[in-house]
């Protein structure tokens, strides 16, 4: 059966209020991975739309996408696990291309948050966790990370400083991507100035700086099988280790606010089926919806000792110039959140990093990356490693 | 002949500020609620406990629950105090969520409005009770020990 790669990857540019619909917007993406592999439709033989439900009205969304790019009459699917559907997505795809069901497939991850407020999108994004128990009390994805942090923080005596430090890394790089959402520098300094909204509360500890961006956008990467990898492409990068975990949905089962047990299952998962250890990774995509969610992948990915997180961030090895560059394309928290379209960026930005395509955000000859995507509150969890 | 109409149980309706679930099979948690209990379930048959309760046990796959009284203190585990909030939940700013360890179990809920947020410190003692709501909902909130 021989090894499954990645042929094409794409992503449209995250952007507050686009202005055209779901399959438009999808189709950004789809374009740009389609031009990258230098393949036609009709190479694809199935695909996999991944989104988190009712930020748009369409149900049902792989048939009436797939037919915009031109996917039919193959056969199309839709997975969700919120904001890591798309590497979801991915792991689906693996499958139907190691159990040679299919030699191509196309994943394509699509949100128009837009459409509804900001307040619509928290109660929406709330929803995505327990709504019989927790939803009532008037809970968000914000405060549900800030219960975390407050956990890291008793636990570690991590601080907010640490986390503003965090959010000024992402600020560096989303400044050098095209496609990220927010350009803008943040300073550490802004943090402490009561007239900058980067101090306003949100859910404490968090501020508004901690908070990721809210974004429109859509991803696509192919996956295809070794052969058609060959001959589609002259720079395959290999997917060499894949991991899922799932846990509790409310809080009250949970043992562990200090780090998200689904992250240390996947990334543990992915380093056995790679056959490496956190030390091999040379450049890495986490999931920082907010700042202590990327202080707790550092320690849940084994590229710190539990509590060490902040040391890292402090001496900047999580910097590109570092010892293990994370998230130098902006992050969730510059480049952009849209949820269902994140775990595909994730992935599109380490191919070309593994490619050596990254224009001024490339990491120095890098071999082996790693992508970590969560969904909801630590509810899911994917880690993919990528090799050359 | 006229069918008779069959009666909802829609009782979860009154939990919280907005409830988004009205009918559930532990809907028996809202009179007991009602009557100032915070209440779990216990599997009578493998014995596993549940809060928030549940009518099934994936331990045993049993469905012979009976309810316990949450009782005594929690430690406070993690809390956070919003500033924002999602819609619908607007007049209840602002409004602190937090996690009580029973040690059996955990309380996932709110901290009760009058507690200073200067008092709250993680590890402290609390106890969970009853609560209704300005718009006539119910919950229940932590207070200090």
């Amino acid at each position: 059966m021989g090894k499954v790669g990645i042929i094409g990857v794409g992503q449209s540019a995250f952007v507050r209020g686009y202005p055209g619909s779901i399959r438009e917007l999808a189709f950004e993406g789809f374009r740009e991975a389609m031009q990258d592999a230098g393949i036609a439709t009709k190479d694809i033989g199935a695909s996999v739309f991944c989104s988190a439900p009712e930020y748009d009205k369409q149900r049902s969304p792989a048939g009436v996408l797939a037919e915009y790019l031109g996917l039919t009459p193959q056969p199309t699917f839709y997975v969700e696990t919120l904001c890591s559907a798309s590497s979801t997505g991915v792991r689906l795809a693996y499958s139907l291309v190691k159990s040679g069901l299919h030699d191509v497939v196309a994943v394509v991850g699509f949100q128009k948050m837009s459409e509804i407020s900001s307040a619509e999108s928290q109660e929406r994004m709330g929803r995505g966790a327990d709504i019989q128990w927790e939803s009532p009390f008037g809970t968000m994805m914000p405060a549900y990370y800030a219960l975390h942090a407050r956990g890291h923080f008793a636990k570690y005596g991590t601080t907010p400083d640490d986390l503003a430090l965090i959010r000024v890394k992402a600020a560096t790089y989303g400044q050098i991507n095209e496609k990220a959402v927010y350009r803008k520098p943040v300073t550490f300094d802004m943090f402490s100035d009561p007239e900058n909204n980067m101090s306003g509360p949100v859910a404490s500890p968090l501020r508004v700086g901690d908070c990721c961006a809210n974004a429109d956008g859509s991803s696509c990467v192919i996956i295809a099988n070794e052969e058609k990898c060959k001959a589609f492409s002259k720079k395959p990068v290999w997917i060499l280790g894949l991991g899922a975990a799932s846990t509790a949905v409310n809080m009250a089962g949970r043992d562990i606010f200090s780090g998200l047990t689904v992250g240390m299952q996947a990334g543990e998962q992915a380093y056995k089926m790679a056959g490496v250890t956190p030390k091999d990774i040379d450049v890495a995509e986490v999931h920082d919806c907010f700042t202590i969610a990327e202080m707790m992948a550092y320690e849940n990915l084994g590229f710190a000792k539990p509590g060490e997180g902040k040391d890292l961030i402090r001496s900047k090895e999580t910097y590109r110039e570092g010892s293990i560059p994370v998230n130098v394309d902006g992050g969730l928290l510059s480049k952009g959140h849209p949820i269902g379209a994140t775990g595909g960026s994730q992935i599109r930005t380490i191919v070309l990093q593994l490619r050596g395509e990254a224009g001024p955000m490339q990491v120095k000859d890098p071999e082996i990356g790693l992508v970590h995507n969560i969904g909801g509150v630590g509810l899911y969890g994917n880690v993919t490693i990528l090799g050359r | 002949m006229a069918k008779e109409k069959k009666e909802i149980d829609v009782r979860f309706g009154k939990f919280g500020t907005i409830s988004f679930t009205a009918m559930t099979k532990v809907n028996d948690f809202i009179d007991r609620l009602e009557q100032g209990k915070i209440s779990g379930t216990k599997c009578k048959t493998c014995g596993n406990v549940y809060f928030p309760p549940r009518a099934d046990c994936y331990n045993c796959l049993g469905k012979d629950m009976e309810w316990f009284d949450v009782s005594g203190t929690g430690k406070l585990v993690t809390y956070s105090k919003l500033e924002y909030a999602p819609v619908g939940f607007e007049n209840d700013l602002p409004y602190a969520i937090a996690l009580l360890d029973y040690g059996d179990y955990k309380v996932f809920g709110r901290i009760a409005s009058d507690v200073p947020e200067a008092d709250i410190k993680v590890g402290m003692e609390m106890k969970a009770v009853h609560n209704t709501l300005p718009n006539g909902q119910l919950n229940y909130v932590f207070q200090k020990a």
